[in-house]
């Protein structure tokens, strides 16, 4: 479904993705696991086309993303959706507005169909009812269902999941796990989450992908990522201080670095 | 060494401003011309009227009295030397139709308006709802932007009327009914010297001045370090930068309608 070959996309000389060659199949859910800074975030950003890449090629459904035109992008864009960290929802939109947004965009419904497309999408997430309620009344969960109804609206082929669970309490991550899960199996839609939840991820993965300094360290079934001898997979795991992935930021030595010349 | 180095430091720089020139032209061009594709989004052009324009009907209308009382004051006070304070309405009126309407009425929509632009602008940005516009296919600069450009072009010369009006009336106030000028020689004075070239002059400058505010506070806040703090200081520069803008444009436009 998409494609990845050679991306590399840097900021201010740091890399974010170095060289990435990866494929994220059809109907699956993959995750796409690393720490902060790992440049996972840079990479869905990527995937979707919301940055360009310094080199590298971005394939979606076999048509290359990064050579296309606005409007090619655009109609790409239709089939995709995402579900920001933020929820990313419209504050001077209700929630009703905010979910009818993009039908009412791209689509020439009649606003009886639109009301029901906008309650079926609420019902999938849970929360049919609080049409009226604007975004700064809603709970950080609640936030993140409507941004999820929000992005599913135009029933898109591929879903962008941008740190799906992190600052959510336990049970509201694993009611948006839940619902990552539904859509899949019940809709088909192929998933790309960014994620450092690793308990919640690998409970959903069909295929995890673990990033480090904008490589790709190890790519398997979760049930093959737990079993992995490789020393880096290990240590983020089990979220060792120390490791591989070393816990100082810099290789100069430290008593060189505080000696008084 | 220093000769070295503040020599590219103004290199430097300089490339740096054409840079930035080049930048914002290109952004004004592209978000005025976007405008002329379908959709048209007239409904987001009307809610930006109603914002920019609409909003600041009363601080215009109080700003535009005031203005026009303390003038009425002032020239009252200094023509009386010359014995020819019947001239009063005439040159309140010319001074605010040619000057303060345009010059005032921008000062205050940079304040009252412009900042909140770059704040909403920045803080869309912040929030990834700009992402969202663009991941939706909806293209950002068309939906968030050009809007506010286009409103400002319409809002501004009918907010510099307003302001021409409540000036006049200032005036009045304080000439005829305070001080006693002859009300039939204010309004025959105000007539007879107000020429329609000055007030197409000053609707000319509100238009300038519109464009120049709103896409300074567009620009500003679409370019803002999306963080708390990048979007404080840009919506600081906002107003500082646009008030700047058309106190110099006022010059340049004086220049060459004179």
């Amino acid at each position: 479904m998409i494609r990845v070959e050679n991306l590399t996309k840097s900021f201010n000389g740091l890399a974010a993705t170095d060289g990435l060659t990866c494929c994220f199949e059809r109907n699956r859910i993959s995750v796409i696991l690393g720490g902060s800074g790992s440049g996972k975030s840079t990479l869905l950003k990527l995937l979707s086309g919301l940055e360009k890449p310094d080199s590298g090629k971005v394939f979606f459904d076999d048509q290359e993303l990064t050579a296309m035109s606005r409007k090619e992008l655009y109609a790409a864009r239709k089939k995709m959706g995402m579900l920001f960290q933020g929820s990313a929802l419209f504050n001077y939109l209700n929630v009703f507005e905010n979910i009818a947004f993009p039908l009412r965009e791209h689509t020439r419904l009649a606003e009886p169909v639109v009301k029901t497309v906008v309650k079926m999408k609420l019902e999938l997430v849970g929360l049919r009812g609080i049409e009226g309620l604007m975004p700064s009344q809603l709970s950080g969960g609640m936030a993140k269902r409507i941004g999820l109804a929000r992005a599913i609206a135009m029933d898109p082929k591929v879903v962008f999941y941008d740190e799906p669970t992190s600052g959510l309490d336990p049970i509201s991550a694993g009611v948006i796990s839940k619902l990552i899960l539904d859509f899949n199996r019940a809709l088909g839609v192929t998933s790309i989450v960014v994620s450092h939840d690793i308990h919640s991820s690998l409970k959903i993965a069909d295929r995890v992908f673990i990033l480090f300094h904008g490589k790709l360290v190890a790519e398997g079934t979760p049930q093959e990522i737990m079993q992995s001898g490789d020393p880096r997979v290990v240590q983020f795991i089990s979220g060792e201080p120390e490791g591989p992935i070393p816990f100082s930021r810099t290789d100069k030595d430290y008593f060189e670095d505080i000696m008084i010349p | 060494m220093t000769a070295m180095r503040l020599a590219s430091s103004i290199g430097r720089r300089s490339v740096d401003l054409v840079g930035l020139a080049g930048r914002s032209v290109i952004f004004l061009a592209e978000s005025l011309s976007c405008g002329w594709l379908p959709p048209l989004r007239l409904k987001r052009i009307g809610d930006q009227i109603a914002f920019i324009g609409a909003k600041s009907v009363p601080i215009i209308l109080l700003t535009g009295l005031f203005t026009g009382m303390v003038l009425g004051l002032q020239v009252y006070h200094n023509l009386g030397k010359f014995g020819s304070s019947g001239l009063l309405g005439s040159v309140v009126a010319l001074s605010i139709i040619r000057e303060l309407g345009p010059v005032l009425s921008a000062l205050m929509v940079a304040g009252r308006a412009g900042s909140s632009i770059t704040a909403e602008i920045g803080i869309m940005r912040i929030t990834e709802q700009m992402s969202a516009l663009e991941m939706m296919a909806v293209n950002p600069v068309k939906y968030v932007i050009t809007p506010k450009l286009y409103a400002s072009l319409v809002a501004m010369p009918i907010l510099t009327v307003f302001f021409n009006l409540a000036g006049i009336l200032g005036g009045y106030v304080v000439g005829v009914w305070w001080l006693g000028v002859d009300g039939h020689a204010f309004f025959s004075e105000t007539a007879r010297s107000v020429a329609l070239s000055d007030i197409m002059g000053g609707l000319l400058k509100s238009v300038v001045f519109g464009l120049a505010v709103s896409w300074a506070c567009c620009l500003i806040g679409y370019t803002a370090v999306p963080t708390t703090e990048g979007v404080t200081r840009a919506t600081t520069r906002a107003v500082v930068v646009s008030s700047v803008a058309v106190l110099v444009l006022d010059y340049l436009l004086t220049s060459l309608l004179l």
